[in-house]
């Protein structure tokens, strides 16, 4: 079956070419269903590749399907080819299944846009990328997937583009984007300097002749981690996915939250060998992770449009998955990719559905009361939060909890670290019963006329919401600890052959015994329950004209990070190019080129003069010449 | 006779033709002037063709003389033409044709 995997990214490739082709000819419902079957069918070739892996000896069932080679230079050659493995196939099936439902909720939420042809055209190409992303056998082809995905990202978020702030927005994520991946493509130069090749598995196998925490070592798996602090929105490089939510809803869920990025995720724990003897590297990413899962959260409580809220809680969530990745947990990382994908997913939907509901209102000072008006958006998005919160047995408790478990056992400060990540985790539950409250709690605070307009979504956007709370309550079986006695933790089995090497390193969860794992538990959910009897007492009965003062006043504008990097990077900037604009543009090179232009003027200007219509003065130049040629030849010779 | 005295010859016709058609503002005298020039050039080729005991050098004298009279005919019908319309054969008169 793994010889067919080239079908999973041709389908979406081919939707696109359809969908953007014939945006103009195709009816709606053409141009709605045709790309939504091509991620169909790429996710039931994705499910059939996944039971075949499945019944593999796991230590063979990696397998390189190679299209054709791609370039060659010298002896340097890399190959088209897609790696089929525990770990890509995982995420064809996140991406695919849950593209799949996005594309169907945008069906509904995108019908009365006039670009509805561009918008599926471009959200096939973006399905295109990321699964080039996550199957590329080496770092070449991923990284035409992370630049594809990019682009793709700044098409969506600047889709409504006459708007100007939204094309600043995508204009702003591009470019952050660029940062990282400088941080990647050097990256990618490194491992070729010293490896030729930058396919995965020789890499993987070569890594071992490095010294651990050498020079090289540092220098590859810091620029890589770069590249995903950008992709992925960790600190510095963050600010820009806030801002992506300019784009429609339906691709906030699918690209700024579920899918895109989580490939720096992906990209380390791809890598993993290599991050594994670069110790260094992994504290640095832990350092990140904890700060930006922090300052994001605290962003989070005091924001008042609904997909800034989500937005930072990204943020926030993501900050988690690097943590774990500072601590070697692989597997919890991907564990919470998976369980975030589905919540957060399900939440921004939620979110669009209110929005949908609220003709385009997001202020969610203007809600409140939607309980009754939209009870199935009003369930899921309930399930959303609770499983976001970490309250058991839905999902999210279980991926925190074990990315917790791992802070907590990881050395000598493994305790500050997981007490931070549990302040971390309070917010989390309180911002977002926060939102749940002011959403759908209390009195409608909007207009009149507002009131009067809202209803609940369509069947095609409320399907996939009530998918997704399934997905929600149900996606942490794949990895419920051994300590509640229901067998093995299926994703640590199944992703094992992928992390051999890197786990055996830093098994700590070993050292906790039985009891001390259930108390911490019992303290996770004791304290996401205190952040949602916070957030049920401050906001149950909200009064939109308090205005944030203070602290809450410097969370609700962000930190000041925008301005900060307005003032440190981009007026600077500015400021030089104005210097160099009044200096060097208008006088060095403009009066370079009208000197020239001047100069011509001025000499011929002295010259027409000799132009007199004298004949007898021509004959004597002419003569003078040529006696001056004469003269000249005799003294050459 | 030695060469010499046919280039002195020819070196002497040619400046007093350069210098008549110089100095002169009379247009026939410097049709006639040019002449003078071409003839001192065919002066030195028919010298020189004796010289080398070559007759192809008198080719070209044929050829000069054939394209001087040409051009003394058109020169000469420009100058009645222009007598016609300004009433003088002053060189200088000419520049204003560009009025």
């Amino acid at each position: 079956m793994s010889q067919y995997i080239y079908l999973v990214p041709l389908f979406p490739l081919i939707g696109f070419l359809i969908a953007g082709l014939g945006r103009n000819v195709l009816g709606k419902t053409l141009l709605g269903w045709i790309p939504s079957m091509a991620v169909l069918a790429s996710f039931v070739v994705s499910l059939l590749i996944f039971r075949d892996v499945q019944h593999m000896d796991p230590e063979h069932a990696s397998v390189v399907v190679q299209i054709y080679n791609f370039f060659h230079v010298g002896n340097f050659s890399v190959n088209f080819s897609f790696q089929v493995d525990q770990l890509s196939t995982l995420f064809l099936l996140i991406i695919t299944g849950i593209g799949f439902l996005i594309h169907v909720y945008s069906i509904g939420y995108m019908s009365h846009d006039e670009g509805f042809g561009k918008y599926f055209a471009y959200l096939n190409l973006f399905v295109f990328n990321m699964l080039l992303l996550v199957l590329g056998s080496n770092y070449i082809i991923m990284f035409i997937g992370w630049e594809g995905v990019g682009l793709c990202s700044y098409l969506l978020i600047g889709f409504w583009y006459k708007k100007k702030e939204y094309g600043n927005a995508a204009k702003k994520a591009f470019i952050m984007n660029r940062i990282g991946d400088l941080g990647f493509l050097i990256a990618v130069f490194l491992i070729i300097s010293r490896f030729g090749t930058t396919e995965f598995s020789e890499v993987f196998r070569s890594q071992a002749g490095i010294v651990a925490n050498g020079p090289f070592i540092l220098a590859v798996t810091l620029c890589l981690f770069i590249g995903a602090t950008g992709k992925s929105a960790q600190l510095p490089l963050f600010t820009w996915l806030p801002d992506a939510m300019a784009g429609p809803t339906p691709v906030s869920a699918l690209i700024h939250a579920a899918t895109m990025v989580t490939a720096g995720v992906y990209m380390i724990v791809r890598s993993n060998i290599l991050f594994t003897i670069a110790p260094v590297t992994q504290h640095i990413i832990l350092m990140v992770g904890l700060a930006t899962a922090l300052i994001a959260a605290t962003i989070a409580t005091r924001q008042n449009d609904i997909k800034k809220v989500l937005a930072y809680s990204t943020v926030s969530q993501l900050g988690f998955m690097f943590m774990a990745i500072g601590v070697g947990a692989y597997t919890a990382a991907v564990f919470h990719v998976i369980t975030h994908a589905f919540f957060k997913a399900l939440l921004f939907l939620g979110s669009g559905s209110v929005i949908h509901g609220m003709s385009g209102e997001q202020d969610i000072r203007m809600m409140g009361g939607l309980k009754e008006k939209m009870k199935t958006t009003y369930y899921t998005f309930l399930i959303g939060c609770i499983a976001i919160a970490g309250i058991p047995p839905l999902s999210g408790f279980f991926s925190k909890d074990e990315i917790m478990m791992h802070l907590f056992t990881n050395g000598a400060f493994g305790k500050v670290f997981w007490a931070l990540g549990m302040i971390a985790a309070f917010m989390t539950a309180f911002y977002m019963f926060r939102l749940l409250f002011i959403t759908f709690f209390g009195k409608f605070r909007g207009t009149h006329e507002q009131a009067h307009h809202v209803h609940e979504s369509p069947a095609l956007m409320t399907m996939p919401l009530i998918v997704l709370a399934i997905l929600s309550i149900g996606g942490g079986l794949i990895g419920v600890p051994e300590v509640f006695g229901l067998g093995e933790h299926w994703l640590k089995e199944w992703l094992e052959p992928i992390l051999l090497k890197s786990e055996l390193a830093h098994i700590y969860i070993n050292e906790l015994s039985h009891r001390g794992e259930l108390l911490l538990m019992a303290i996770a959910v004791i304290i996401a329950f205190l952040g949602i009897i916070l957030a049920w007492s401050l906001y149950k009965n909200y009064d939109a004209k308090k205005q944030n003062k203070g602290i809450a006043k410097f969370l609700e504008d962000k930190w000041l990070f925008d301005e900060a990097y307005d003032n440190a990077i981009v007026k600077p900037t500015f400021a030089a190019a104005n210097v160099l604009k009044t200096n060097v543009e208008e006088q060095v090179i403009d009066g370079a080129v009208n000197g020239v232009g001047k100069l011509l003027h001025a000499a011929s200007n002295r010259l027409r003069y000799l132009q007199s219509g004298m004949v007898g003065f021509y004959l004597f130049i002419m003569v003078a010449g040529i006696i001056a040629l004469a003269i000249l030849l005799f003294f050459i010779h | 006779m030695p060469i010499q005295y046919y280039l002195y010859l020819s070196l002497a016709l040619f400046c007093t033709g350069i210098i008549g058609a110089l100095m002169r503002r009379n247009a026939i005298v410097i049709l006639m002037c040019i002449e003078l020039m071409l003839n001192a050039v065919n002066l030195l080729l028919v010298a020189f063709s004796n010289h080398f005991n070559d007759a192809s050098a008198q080719i070209f004298v044929f050829f000069i003389m054939v394209v001087a009279a040409a051009e003394v005919s058109i020169g000469l019908a420009i100058i009645v033409l222009m007598y016609r319309r300004v009433h003088s054969i002053d060189i200088n008169i000419l520049n204003r044709l560009k009025n």
